[in-house]
């Protein structure tokens, strides 16, 4: 299979439903040009070429009405995928997607459908700093009404992208922009749907489950090895969508190892890792035989001095260690 | 306006000051010693220097994530500003920060920022609570097109006004938010006139002019001071580089490799020191000697900021929250 990067593989999602349905359409800022690629990182690249200004539209900054806007067409008749530059700018576009998309539906007693997606790169290791790097997945998964995707590898970000855009409900979908173009994986060509909810057993083992996404299944996935070498079996698990959440594909995995770490990027404290050792600890309690653990960011902003954020972030080494407390 | 030349001639170093820092940045960047994120203000020097040159040392300003130029012109340290984008212990933000967030709470400067129209609500915090201290300094706001289009544009300023709060909203309208073009992204072509759905005063000047920016920013300054409301400056200039370094337009997609080089023909330091060269204000030798002054004083800036040691990994945890 030909291999291509985490940002191609957005773009061809994107590329494909544009051309399967006309109601889809491009929606924010510098999507149309960018630096000549289509945004900061070339995820709407050749978009406006192939389709026309009118359906990939360059919108003033103004998130908070990128999102309104939005959820005002997807009310009536289109299928807007939103882009939020920064996930850090969800901040600004909060309202809407929180008041507005989440609720529509409820409060007009199921009449409304709201399908939009509000795409935004998340995520640090490329020295960007406070405000451009910080993973605010938790920020928005306690709001019911919202789905929730945040891929891991290229394929699973075509495929679930693609279902994102053909859901009828709102859906904000996390892309790490460190593995944009320093990820590249084979990835279907054409028809590729992994549908929403449904988690994925990255690598299989029966000693311990470590359950890991965004830039943290790679990391996942390098501990896996590393612990490998020393006899250690490892499951990886990649949820994949965090809302609605695979809680039985978590709960198997965790019931046949015994033991579990659960590792994200954001700050471990009320991070989504919590809810998932919730879950866990609800259901799958007399299956442990070692207590949860979870590896994420301090609790701090994300620094930008390079020796500053490489402690900052959670990694292959961090995720080992935190294992060796488990399996001793 | 009668400007003593001792004014002037701090006028030209400051955007000199400003120019040679960022070129200095620049080459940095490239060789890859600057870690992140760098937007740089060459071509805008004008704006900042002009403006704060209005104002007192206890004045405030806001900054955009393109500030180096308005730190430098408030009066910050080109030490502590290139030790920070260096990601130095001893840098403006102890290395957190890095470019888009230096601040010196001393001299009034309430930071840089990553989010774009940030400052507008943050100056007006400020403007109210020189207002409540019944004190008679002024919070000047930079902000530029591409931010005039937040919501937060129209939320400060008709608070502002509706409370006559002293700030000067200085608009840098540099024709491109990232890569759209004012007219792709703005319904009004001349953003001052914003100010009459205000009902503010409110004036367009070339901000490639800095006599003409300090002019207005006088007038503005002190109506603000007598407790008279806010001001709506638009200054029109240019960003002569990308939006920020790195940026890949090699190939002139959004805008014309001819029209950025009538912007650099209509250089704002290059037009002040013709002015005062015009005026007998200064001699050549004169220019050349603020040259070598300016460069001598960056070389001291990059000598600090190199010689000074990166943080440590735990020092990510501290200065968090406020502990006794």
């Amino acid at each position: 299979m030909r291999e291509i990067t985490f940002v191609e593989a957005v773009n061809e999602a994107l590329h494909e439903e544009m051309a399967r349905d006309e109601r889809v359409y491009i929606f924010g800022e510098d999507v149309r040009v960018g630096y000549g690629k289509g945004g900061p990182f070339g995820a709407t690249n050749g978009l406006a070429t192939r389709f026309g200004p009118e359906r990939v539209i360059d919108t003033p900054i103004s998130e908070s009405a990128i999102a309104g806007t939005s959820v005002g067409a997807a009310l009536w008749g289109m299928r807007p995928v939103a882009e939020i530059m920064f996930s850090d700018f969800l901040a600004l576009a909060m309202d809407h997607i929180v008041n507005s998309a989440a609720k529509m539906r409820y409060a007009y007693a199921g009449e409304a459908t709201v399908p939009v997606v509000f795409r935004m790169a998340c995520g640090a290791g490329v020295g960007a700093a406070l405000h451009h790097s910080q993973s605010p997945e938790a920020w928005i998964t306690n709001v019911p009404g919202l789905k929730v995707v945040m891929p891991s590898t290229p394929a699973d970000a075509k495929g679930l992208l693609k279902s994102a855009i053909r859901d009828d409900n709102p859906v904000v979908f996390f892309e790490h922009k460190f593995l944009y173009s320093r990820l590249r994986e084979p990835v279907p060509e054409g028809e590729h749907l992994i549908p929403l909810g449904k988690a994925d057993v990255k690598r299989s083992g029966e000693d311990l489950t470590i359950i890991a996404y965004g830039a943290m299944l790679q990391q996942a996935m390098r501990a896996a090895d590393l612990l490998n070498q020393e006899g250690v079996k490892v499951e990886v698990l990649d949820p994949r969508t965090l809302v609605p959440l695979d809680r039985e594909t978590i709960l198997q995995s965790v019931k046949k190892t015994g033991k579990v770490i659960i590792v994200h990027e954001a700050p471990t404290f009320g991070g989504f890792g919590g809810e998932i050792a919730a879950l866990i600890a609800e259901e799958a309690f007399y299956s442990l035989d070692a207590p949860i653990k979870r590896v994420g960011a301090p609790f701090t902003p994300v620094p930008a001095s390079p020796i500053l954020e490489k402690f900052y972030l959670p990694n292959a080494e961090k995720i080992v260690k935190a294992a060796k407390e488990i399996m001793e | 306006m009668q400007l003593n030349n001792e004014f002037m001639i701090q006028l030209y170093r400051t955007m000199l000051m400003i120019r040679r820092f960022e070129e200095k940045a620049l080459d940095l960047k490239a060789r890859q010693i600057i870690p992140g994120l760098l937007h740089l203000y060459i071509g805008e020097e004008a704006v900042a220097t002009g403006m704060c040159a209005a104002l007192r040392r206890d004045d405030y300003i806001s900054s955009t994530h393109r500030g180096h130029g308005h730190c430098i012109a408030k009066g910050g340290d080109i030490s502590l500003m290139m030790a920070e984008l260096l990601g130095r212990e001893k840098g403006y933000c102890r290395g957190k920060g890095g470019s888009m967030h230096i601040a010196d709470i001393d001299l009034g400067i309430l930071g840089a920022n990553g989010v774009v129209a940030a400052g507008m609500p943050i100056s007006g915090g400020a403007a109210l609570s020189i207002k409540m201290r019944g004190k008679d300094q002024v919070v000047a706001c930079f902000f530029g097109d591409g931010g005039s289009n937040q919501g937060a544009f129209h939320e400060s300023l008709n608070m502002a006004a509706l409370w006559k709060l002293p700030v000067i909203y200085v608009c840098e309208n540099n024709q491109y938010a990232i890569s759209v073009a004012q007219s792709r992204s703005c319904s009004i072509r001349d953003i001052y006139l914003r100010k009459d759905a205000y009902e503010i005063e409110g004036c367009m000047v070339d901000g490639n002019d800095v006599l003409a920016v300090y002019q207005a920013a006088k007038e503005t300054v002190d109506r603000a001071r007598r407790g008279e409301g806010p001001t709506l400056i638009e200054c029109k200039t240019y960003r002569w580089r990308g939006h920020y370094e790195g940026e890949a337009d090699r190939t002139y997609t959004y805008r014309t490799k001819q029209e950025i080089e009538e912007w650099i023909d209509r250089c704002p330091i290059k037009r002040f020191q013709k002015v005062l060269l015009d005026q007998g204000v200064v001699s050549q030798v004169g220019l050349n000697q603020i040259e070598q002054e300016i460069q001598s004083d960056l070389q001291k800036a990059m000598e600090f900021a190199q010689n000074c040691p990166f943080p440590e990994p735990q020092d990510a945890l501290k200065d968090l929250y406020y502990e006794e």
